[in-house]
């Protein structure tokens, strides 16, 4: 699943007592330890007694993950562990929990370099050496800052667009190369009753990393500056609007891009969306399914795929970093079976160790074998340095160029300003 | 209250229960022992959840406190700065101002039709006073989704664009379209649908306390019944009411969140201010430094405007 999941609500009560006063989450997760999926009794690391670990997970969207989940920490004997699969808004649940030490031992969560300035996350190098060699350099890098790897990637999502053959087909169309082929199969494709693409429906944030990678930039340089303010990612933000002003982009779904019931449901001929949607429209759909990263902006450009995913992260706050520590590199490292199990056999992700993903039988025909060498060939991973702070600034600025048109110049201009200030503060 | 309080109480204090005085300090032990007994639960909680948190966030605008609440570098009024500056904050009061411009008159407007023509029923009055008011039992976060996944959603199938499509019309992406700006329908509407019934509500009981001499006088030196009465009798009577509708449905704009969150999300089109603060300090952003300044602006605002009310319409003086 991906990084932006849907938020269930928050009721305006519960948003007053916090904004009323920031402290009060502190004082919350202080006072109401017992909602935070720790055992109740807590500590007790030596004398023979079992430590108690928590360990949080966001909802994943496919059946029998959960029970997965629960499994894995079943069967670990040297610690107690207790799961808490969490639905709604994962990210700020976590970041609260990360304020005190009643929160999550063990957490999946994307890496940023805020959580080492602020001392949440501790290094994993320990547990890491002797395997470093079986990741790829890109998951490697995403989770590691000043040399210290923070995370285990425990799985890898490309994020790609998925579309059905036959519909191209019938519309005599090749699957589009250029992103002005996509803007014009995209058109081609809508009809009365169905709609070329679907990209979400904020339309189309969750591109505009591709679509800036498309165009030769991205999000930081290797010097950590500003990536996007060439003229070219300019344009190729700019085609995102012309995407979404072409009435060919499937809006207001009631399911997000995500989720594949909109291309599963013939409202989309394509759909932006991740590989672990594929067992779902296999079902649905069929063999009638292809994919193509994103398109490149022009002969100079390169298609891109965003290779997300989810990593495993031990908490500094954390009673029992060392028990916590083991759990982790038992699950994440060791235990392979658990890792296969994981990857495959509910959504599709590919497994991170070069090693399994070799062996992954699942993922070596057809679409899924596609998807992979598109990661393999296209992929980008987060860039650590790239704050949610950040991140904010790019998406508003994408949905003032995608939805209102904006100048795209203007508004690269603004969402520099707001990121060369995180950097100021984060560097120096 | 006990009977020592009565005792207490009474006016007529003469010599001989002077003797009883020392009964009566007890009485009032008692009574100080069972005020505390009674309140202090709901001030401690008010202590602990509200005005200690308001202190903290006070402090915490004052420090670079990203992702803790116990910050340690001190930046003055920086944060304050960056807010009053920062075009996404003041964009989201302006994104207030336009709600509230939509919905403070409507509702104003709607509840008091539906309050007099509940009133004027004769039949069946408490049915439909309850059916208008039923709504308001219902959670925003649950109408959010119900305006978000059926009515407005912006498929073939949703509700508003299935009758659109009998009239050949084609589909409105309600919440994703800004131009023109169709979120505001779901927007307005849903709050318009929970609250409408509570505000009609105060309208009847101001309605009801209206004496029926003056409509009786009214209709005697000739008044037309329907827009002379109702101008020159009933909405002058019902100044009091009207006043306290206008600054709870003012408020309560201000505090607007669950539909914005729920219906469009944090988006920076139509995101109010509590939304835009909880993205920026509760969301994964964890900046609680320039969060709490926010808050603390949104705040003083909100105390400004609610003392100006007072001075256009005093409150105090609404009771008459």
């Amino acid at each position: 699943m991906p990084a932006h999941v849907p938020n269930a609500g928050l009721t305006r009560r519960d948003l007053l007592k916090r904004t009323g006063g920031l402290a009060a989450l502190a004082a919350l997760t202080a006072a109401c330890g017992g909602n935070t999926g720790r055992p109740s009794s807590s500590g007790g690391g030596d004398g023979g007694a079992k430590v108690n670990l928590s360990q949080w997970y966001h909802q994943y969207g496919e059946t029998g993950t959960q029970q997965a989940a629960l499994k894995y920490a079943k069967a670990y004997t040297d610690a107690n562990v207790a799961v808490q699969w969490t639905p709604g808004d994962y990210a700020a649940k976590l970041s609260s929990g990360l304020l005190s030490s009643k929160g999550p031992d063990v957490f999946e969560s994307q890496f940023n370099i805020g959580m080492v300035k602020s001392n949440q996350v501790v290094a994993l190098d320990d547990i890491m050496a002797d395997v470093k060699d079986d990741f790829l350099p890109g998951d490697l890098a995403t989770n590691t800052i000043d040399g210290k790897i923070y995370g285990i990637r425990m799985i890898i999502d490309p994020q790609v667009i998925y579309y059905r053959k036959s519909m191209l087909d019938k519309a005599g169309i090749k699957p589009p190369e250029t992103v002005d082929d996509l803007i014009a199969a995209a058109k081609e494709l809508t009809t009365n009753k169905v709609k070329g693409i679907f990209v979400g429906n904020d339309g189309g944030n969750a591109m505009g990393g591709p679509a800036l990678w498309s165009s030769g930039g991205s999000y930081l340089t290797e010097d950590n500056k500003p990536g996007f303010t060439d003229p070219r990612a300019a344009t190729a933000f700019g085609k995102l609007h012309e995407l979404y002003a072409s009435k060919s982009v499937l809006l207001g779904a009631p399911t997000d891009w995500w989720d594949p019931t909109a291309i599963n449901q013939g409202l989309v001929a394509m759909q932006w969306i991740g590989m672990w949607a594929v067992p779902g429209m296999q079902k649905a759909l069929g063999d009638d399914l292809g994919v193509i990263p994103f398109p490149k902006l022009d002969a100079e450009g390169k298609p891109a795929v965003y290779s997300g995913g989810w990593t495993q992260f031990v908490s500094a706050k954390s009673a029992n970093v060392d028990a916590a520590k083991k759990f982790v590199k038992w699950l994440w490292l060791d235990k392979s079976e658990y890792q296969e199990d994981w990857s495959l056999n509910y959504g599709f992700h590919i497994p991170p160790r070069k090693s399994l993903a070799a062996k992954a039988s699942k993922l070596q025909s057809g679409v899924a074998a596609d998807t992979v060498k598109l990661n393999q060939d296209y992929g980008h991973t987060d860039n650590p340095a790239w704050t949610p702070k950040m991140g904010t600034a790019f998406t508003d600025m994408l949905t003032n160029v995608i939805k209102k048109g904006a100048d795209p110049a203007a508004e690269i201009a603004k969402a520099e300003k707001t990121v060369n200030a995180e950097l100021q503060r984060l560097f120096g | 209250m006990s009977a020592p309080a009565k005792t207490s109480a009474d006016p007529a204090v003469t010599g001989e229960q002077r003797e009883t005085r020392k009964r009566r300090h007890k009485g009032i032990a008692g009574n100080t022992l069972w005020f505390w007994v009674f309140v202090g639960p709901f001030v401690i909680g008010l202590l602990i959840f509200s005005y200690l948190p308001i202190l903290w966030s006070l402090v915490l605008s004052f420090f670079e406190a990203y992702n803790t609440a116990t910050p340690s570098k001190f930046v003055g009024l920086r944060n304050y700065v960056d807010m009053l500056t920062d075009h996404n904050f003041l964009s989201s009061l302006g994104t207030f101002t336009i709600f509230a411009v939509f919905i403070v008159p409507l509702t104003f407007a709607l509840s008091l039709a539906l309050a007099l023509l509940v009133n004027q029923v004769k039949i069946a009055r408490a049915f439909f006073r309850s059916v208008f008011f039923l709504p308001t039992a219902c959670s925003y976060v649950v109408a959010s989704l119900i305006w978000k996944l059926s009515i407005f959603n912006g498929v073939r199938f949703g509700l508003a664009n299935t009758v659109l499509g009998w009239f050949g019309i084609d589909n409105i992406a309600w919440l994703s379209t800004v131009d023109p700006p169709w979120y505001w329908i779901p927007l307005v509407t849903v709050r318009l649908w929970l609250q409408l019934g509570f505000y009609m509500i105060l309208f009847i009981a101001g309605l009801q306390r209206i004496s029926p001499t003056l409509y009786e006088a009214a209709y005697v030196d000739g008044a037309k019944p329907g827009w002379q009465v109702f101008r020159y009798i009933t909405l002058p009577q019902l100044r009091a009411t009207s006043v306290a509708v206008l600054i709870l449905n003012l408020i309560a704009a201000y505090q607007a969140f669950d539909e914005f969150y729920n219906l469009v999300g944090n988006v920076n089109y139509a995101r109010p201010p509590l939304v835009y603060l909880y993205g920026i300090s509760l969301g994964s952003i964890q900046d609680l430094g320039h969060g709490s300044a926010g808050a603390l602006i949104l705040a003083v605002i909100i105390m400004l405007v609610t003392l100006l009310q007072n001075r256009i319409f005093g409150l105090g003086k609404a009771g008459d």
